[in-house]
């Protein structure tokens, strides 16, 4: 442990902890900018400067560590007056449009010279008038508003191992960019968003699609649609910090009422499709099993999941050589998507063509996922037509005026809204492993398990792993989430394949995400591990208060199988609710 | 990759394989691709990032950090013109427009003729000789700008 002082209160400290860390544990806040829990300090912007006593230079807090008997002076008029200054040279290269700002209102510099008092702009302003690119669809880059922190480079790089930015040049004309100058949509991003989530300005942020549902939702006459909703499980305990709530808050049932006032026909719950995706999914990983423990096709093994849209890009890019592995059901979203727009459509009595079918995801690779292939048309329409974050949703009810946190629940509509436990653990990681062995078991053996909790998938850790016995016989399985970690998981699988050894592990589950899409690109700003496991926590209890807790005994699932599907994997069940996939290039 | 396959000589092709797991060693091969082909093509950063098994990225953010490689092709007679402390009190800002003016280029742009390219560098290493402008490998210190149209018609004339 380490002894010193900070403005002249002791702390202890275990070794290595920063003066940052230090200060926080004495609650002193030291302002940062380019510095982020979850990312390893850059010393950047210089913003969380101190003096140390008997030291002559100013020393960044973020990347120094305390030592013993060490006085850290963090506030003096000088300090303030430097760290004023770093803002103000900040300010001088940023354009000063923040009504129009995306970020206006969660901007962590707009907070910053509120602090300080910035009035004046000292310095002369030299603006870069870079072009914005808007090519993915899922995110706009607009390099004019980079502070150059450099959170999205290492988030990108480092936590993601996607690469799509980096820091091109040197010096003052320095910018984040894909390789080579190409668009973002020309290079490997996958478009999960970490960036825009990790964003401390308007520099990357989703693409805002409220005025198209907006326009929607308001037209009138012969032009007019049937609009209808479905929320994704990770919404529904992120939505409320937007509100005042504390992480991991559920409210579903208000986030139904407040989709209906914004004036939504048919509000469905993107659980119910999660359901299906676990008998859709639970079949395949069966049929497969079985067949391998019969000491048939060996090489179907592992069953990777592929509900993540961030997850199937960087597969496509990064492992396609896994495409024989990767399970051909689509994502809940598109299940929904292709339901709405044939099973609903049938039993409303609506024509597809007169429905416009939204979807509110914590994620912005799905506004990407939306029209990925031919498949995603296979109502003859698109099945969704698109697709909202947590973020623009929680805009658009502002904007309606509406007030969530004290609005009176109501229930999501039939038939494609009923949901289990298993349904709404979709959102975390470990959660889809979770729902579909216990469906997986049933489907084995006829029987339902005693205990249905699978409690070594979950949690934060990057990898996790499990063993569990079906009828004897084991089944080992895999969690990864962060981009970052799969290589490890899935360099495994390569090396066993190559080596003509068995497989590590027989299903394995991939989020592009940390935590899963709790902690997706889409969701509310702010979210560290502590944010991220309180999300994680509402799913759970979500899933605990359910009397259902396994897909096959929702009785919506039994029943749109029995009027509409046939069976799991089946020859309909095939058309709308898989796809395929195909090898691309990093580069185009 | 979409990018057609670039041919590397059989030298650079075996001094990238020499180099390929030392640590430290993009610098080393961008210096030697640059030598073969005048700047760094696209298609042969693409090339590099599988040899090397490094990202795309990683190496356009080490490309485009130094001044001294290009992902443009130079013209034919690159002429760099020392903007170092001595060279910049010299004159050497000077000599940069006064060439600039005679060709009729900026900043990276190349003569229509792809002749020439010019490039404001620091310090060349001759400080002594200050102010200084190369074209290629040879070196004329102690200018003024009224020499800088003798020159450009020199190589002009060796076409």
């Amino acid at each position: 442990m380490v002894n010193a002082k900070i403005n002249g209160i002791p702390v202890q400290v275990a070794e290595g902890t920063t003066i940052l860390e230090a200060a926080r544990k004495v609650n002193v806040r030291i302002p940062t900018l380019c510095y982020n829990d979850d990312l390893p300090p850059w010393a950047a912007c210089g913003i969380c400067i101190v003096k140390v006593e008997k030291n002559p230079k100013m020393l960044r807090a973020c990347c120094t560590p305390i030592e013993e008997g060490m006085s850290v002076i963090t506030h003096d008029p000088e300090i303030v007056q430097v760290r004023k200054t770093v803002i103000e040279l900040i300010l001088s290269t940023h354009p000063d449009d923040c009504l129009q700002c995306p970020r206006n209102g969660s901007c962590e510099l707009q907070t910053l010279a509120a602090e300080f008092g910035v009035r004046e702009q000292p310095f002369e302003k030299r603006l870069r008038d870079l072009p914005i690119d808007a090519s993915t669809g899922s995110l706009i880059l607009n390099p004019d508003k980079c502070v150059r922190c450099g959170r999205c480079v290492l988030v990108c790089q480092q936590m993601q191992n996607v690469w799509a930015i980096e820091f091109l040049g040197r010096g003052e004309s320095t910018r984040i960019a894909p390789a080579a100058d190409v668009k973002l949509a020309e290079g490997p991003c996958i478009k999960c968003g970490q960036c825009s989530a990790h964003c401390p300005v308007g520099a990357i942020y989703e693409n805002d699609q409220t005025k198209e549902v907006w326009d929607a939702l308001m037209k009138g006459g012969d032009d007019a649609k049937t609009c209808v909703v479905q929320i994704a499980p990770a919404v529904r305990v992120a939505l409320g910090e937007e509100f005042g709530l504390e992480p991991g808050a559920v409210i579903t049932k208000k986030i139904y009422a407040a989709l209906r006032r914004l004036g939504f026909d048919r509000v469905f719950d993107t659980n119910f499709s999660a359901d299906l995706t676990i008998m859709e999914e639970g079949t395949e990983f069966v049929k497969r099993f079985t067949d391998y423990a019969a000491g048939k096709d060996k090489g179907m093994l592992p069953l990777i999941t592929s509900c993540c849209p961030a997850w199937v890009d960087y597969m496509e890019k990064y492992y396609d050589d896994m495409i024989p592995n990767f399970s051909t059901a689509k994502s809940p979203q598109q299940m929904m998507g292709a339901m709405i727009k044939t099973f609903w459509a049938e039993q409303a009595k609506v024509d597809p063509k007169k429905i416009y079918s939204v979807s509110i995801m914590p994620c912005t690779a799905k506004k990407w996922e939306c029209g990925r292939n031919d498949d995603m048309w296979s109502s003859g329409e698109k099945d969704v037509d698109v697709v909202l974050t947590t973020r623009e949703l929680a805009r658009m009810i502002k904007q309606a005026g509406i007030d969530l946190v004290n609005l009176p629940e109501e229930e999501a509509d039939s038939p494609l809204g009923p949901y289990t436990g298993a349904g709404t653990i979709f959102g975390t990681t470990g959660g889809v492993m979770e729902a579909a062995l216990r469906s997986a078991y049933y489907l084995v053996t006829k029987e339902d398990l005693k205990d249905v909790n699978f409690t070594g998938v979950r949690g934060i850790s990057g990898i996790k792993e499990a063993r569990i016995h079906i009828k004897g016989i084991e089944v080992r399985v895999a969690v990864a989430h962060q981009m970052g970690n799969i290589a490890a998981v899935l360099e495994e699988v390569r090396k066993a394949k190559a080596e003509g050894k068995d497989v590590p592990w027989h299903f394995i589950e991939v989020m592009a995400c940390r935590g899963g899409c709790i902690g997706g690109g889409g969701q509310p700003y702010g979210a560290t591990d502590e944010v991220r496991q309180k999300r994680m926590a509402g799913l759970y209890t979500d899933d605990e208060k359910s009397t259902l807790r396994c897909s096959h005994h929702n009785p919506a699932i039994q029943y749109a199988y029995k009027e509409f599907l046939g069976e799991p994997n089946g020859h309909k069940a095939h058309e709308l609710l898989h796809t395929s996939y195909k090898k691309l290039e990093l580069y185009k | 990759m979409a990018v057609a396959q670039i041919e590397f000589s059989k030298e650079l092709q075996s001094f990238v394989e020499t180099w390929k797991d030392k640590p430290g060693n993009l610098i080393m091969i961008l210096h030697r691709v640059q030598q073969e082909f005048s700047y760094i093509p696209r298609e042969a950063a693409e090339r590099l990032s599988r040899d090397l098994s490094m990202p795309l990225a990683k190496i356009y953010g080490v490309i485009t950090f130094y001044h001294y490689f290009k992902t443009t092709k130079p013209g034919k007679y690159r002429m760099s013109i020392c903007l170092g402390t001595a060279c910049y009190l010299k004159g050497g800002q000077g000599l940069v427009d006064e060439a600039e003016s005679i060709l009729g280029i900026k900043g990276h742009e190349v003569t229509e003729d792809g002749l020439f390219s010019i490039d404001a560098v620091r310090c060349v290493g001759c400080c002594g000789l200050a102010p200084v402008l190369m074209v290629g490998d040879e070196v004329y210190g102690k200018l003024t700008k009224d020499q800088v149209p003798e020159i450009i018609a020199k190589y002009k004339s060796l076409g």
